[in-house]
């Protein structure tokens, strides 16, 4: 595989909320193009706060954060959206879908923001249907009709599946996980993340997995904690 | 764009219930003011048709509205008669194509009882250019013969035959009865919307006649039998009003100066659609006063739709933030609230309107028969649109507020929803 710019790359990085201890501070963080990291992130070590920053809704008061090459810091709060729209797929712990969507029109959301996913979407599969299908096929969930049911009628497990379909869709450069397994019981995970592995190399995205269990982390090739790259004084904010 | 109002659509399609409610408070209250604005139209051109074709009406000197009142929609009292001789000579003028004597004060049962002759059948003009038509029967030939509107035949159920008794005045109670000369029903008119269907036609012979044995408000005497009648002039000495036709428009000016000019007794001649347009004046508070409540209603109806989508918010920032995190500004967000306050709205405004002229058809019966109003199922007047699309405007400025709000709590939420 041609190596790219990396997928998520950070530099420099300061952020403290106002009229706060400043709460990230991290000189170098490098996530290469297509690479699978696991970043252990407890609750409280500003795990939201960058996900936030990476994502582009939030500014970091100093540093850059470049994704695949393109800087979401130091732009305009349109462009960040746009670049996020392009180039970043999001995972949340639970409650990924709109309830009142079918579940074709919530994995269909990842394209209805960004036109260049729509078109990558299409150039890979012939039409969006056909992207959705493959991806939801792929993740297990091909039934015929399962694509029409209504977000609300689907289990955790799938509405999670779902969620990575989402993500897939128009294959982003980057994939963010925030703790997409924590509310599935241990089998489903590992099933959930295999699923995920196998996506994520097809596409090509880097995955940036963020979670405070660090059971995970021995299916990743490589893992990092937050708290010790990012804090500002060495200790846990 | 379209992406969001699907979004806005379906997201509204997940809340049924509560939209459903909104929608229907909205609903009424649209119902409720182009309702008002139709009414007060109507009532307005319910006016207008009553007098179509008259050029002038002539009775003692008063103000034009109070005239108009009592000689037209036969409210109130005549403060003074107009004599025969001064009646004969303007009718007898060149100008004057044709004349409607009248003469009031006499009652059937709540119904006012109109003395005229011949002349209001044949030249009496409602709703633009239609003449009176006859349901049944034919106009009054002989003395004791009465004419009725169509709203008098029905409410008393009279038919052809029927023998009436008159009474003197127009109060509902009290009243002596000129039962010593009863009259008979010879005609019923045609329904028209005019105050034509409340009224008792009878000549002004017979009510000369009925009221020669009456001195100062009281019966005197016999009344006279047929052989006495019959040598007796029944020419009366005075009317209440009539009404002009001229040959010319021209010369209504020319005329009504002449009137009011006139030396021999004072009278007043009035432009029934010049007395109209004061009325409007007089009744423009009443008016505003009922559309402005209805507007009331309509804002009570949209702030109710405020607070439904208010209290959606909250649970909401969970969707917002979904929305965020596939790429979408905090401006789609707002833009989305947006959608949803105009979609409740229009939604409103539509069932509304189709609420309304559902009562428009269901209930114009009721309407007409009892209160004569005549409201046209037409589609809507450039009014009100302009009405609907005002409401449409403040529903959508309403939803600024909600739209707002998910717009802050969208660029501080970011795809996290921060509790």
């Amino acid at each position: 595989m041609p190596a790219g710019p990396p997928s998520l790359l950070i530099e420099g990085l300061r952020f403290a909320w106002p009229r706060q201890p400043e709460l990230l501070a991290i000189e170098r963080f490098e996530l290469a193009h297509g690479e699978r990291l696991f970043l252990f992130g407890p609750s409280g070590s500003g795990k939201s706060t960058l996900l936030n920053l990476i994502a582009g809704t939030l500014r970091p008061a100093h540093g850059t954060i470049c994704i695949a090459g393109e800087p979401i810091s130091g732009i305009s709060a349109s462009a960040r959206d746009r670049l996020r729209a392009d180039r970043i797929g999001v995972v949340f712990q639970q409650f990924n879908l709109l309830p009142y969507l079918s579940v074709s029109d919530n994995v269909l959301l990842g394209c209805r923001f960004s036109p260049r996913r729509r078109q990558r979407a299409i150039a890979r599969d012939g039409s969006l249907p056909a992207a959705c299908a493959r991806l939801l096929a792929a993740l297990g969930l091909g039934q015929a009709e399962f694509a029409q049911r209504p977000a609300a009628t689907l289990s955790v497990g799938q509405q999670q599946r779902v969620a990575v379909a989402r993500a897939l869709i128009g294959a982003p450069e980057l994939i963010i996980c925030d703790e997409p397994t924590s509310a599935l019981d241990a089998d489903a995970r590992a099933a959930f993340l295999a699923l995920l592995f196998d996506e994520c190399a097809a596409a090509g995205s880097g995955l940036l997995f963020v979670s405070h269990d660090r059971a995970l982390a021995a299916k990743f090739g490589s893992s990092r904690a937050l708290d010790e790259f990012a804090s500002p004084t060495g200790a846990s904010a | 764009m379209s992406a969001l109002l699907r979004l806005a659509w379906a997201s509204l399609g997940n809340r049924r219930f509560s939209v459903t409610l909104t929608i229907t408070t909205i609903a009424l209250s649209v119902s409720l003011l182009l309702g008002v604005e139709r009414l007060r139209i109507e009532a307005r051109s319910g006016f207008l048709r009553t007098v179509s074709g008259t050029d002038l009406i002539v009775g003692a000197r008063a103000n034009p509205v109070q005239l108009l009142l009592y000689s037209v929609f036969r409210l109130g009292d005549a403060t003074n008669n107009v004599s025969w001789d001064s009646y004969r000579e303007f009718a007898q003028r060149p100008e004057v194509a044709w004349t409607i004597p009248i003469s009031l004060g006499d009652s059937h049962r709540g119904f006012r009882v109109v003395g005229t002759n011949h002349d209001y059948f044949a030249h009496l003009r409602f709703a633009g250019d239609r003449a009176l038509d006859f349901r049944a029967g034919t106009r009054f030939e002989g003395l004791y013969d009465a004419v009725l509107g169509a709203e008098v035949a029905e409410r008393l159920n009279y038919r052809i035959g029927q023998s009436i008794v008159i009474a003197h005045g127009t109060g509902q109670v009290n009243l002596s009865n000129h039962d010593d000369q009863p009259f008979t029903v010879v005609g019923i008119l045609q329904r028209t919307g005019t105050p034509v269907d409340q009224s008792v036609h009878v000549s002004l012979e017979a009510l000369e006649a009925i009221h020669s044995n009456w001195r100062f408000g009281t019966r005197v005497g016999q009344a006279p039998d047929a052989a006495s009648l019959a040598q007796m002039d029944l020419t009366p000495r005075a009317i209440t009003a009539f009404y002009v036709g001229l040959e010319s428009r021209l010369s209504v000016f020319a005329l009504q100066r002449a009137v009011n000019e006139y030396r021999a007794e004072p009278l007043s001649a009035i432009m029934p659609g010049v007395a109209l347009q004061q009325l409007w004046r007089l009744l423009a508070v009443a008016e505003r006063a009922l559309l402005i409540t209805a507007a009331c209603v309509v804002l009570v109806g949209l702030l109710g739709m405020l607070t439904a989508v208010l209290a959606t918010l909250q649970e909401r920032r969970r969707e917002m933030a979904i929305l965020r995190a596939v790429g979408a500004r905090p401006l789609h967000v707002f833009a989305l609230m947006l959608l949803e306050a105009a979609f409740l709205t229009a939604l409103g405004i539509l069932l509304g309107v189709l609420a309304l002229y559902a009562a428009l058809f269901g209930f114009s019966d009721l309407l007409e028969t009892r209160f004569g109003l005549f409201l046209s199922h037409g589609l809507p007047s450039a009014n009100e649109w302009r009405l609907m699309g005002l409401i449409l405007g403040a529903g959508v400025l309403a939803g600024t507020l909600p739209a707002w709000l998910a717009y802050r709590r969208s660029v501080a939420d970011g795809m996290t929803v921060r509790t």
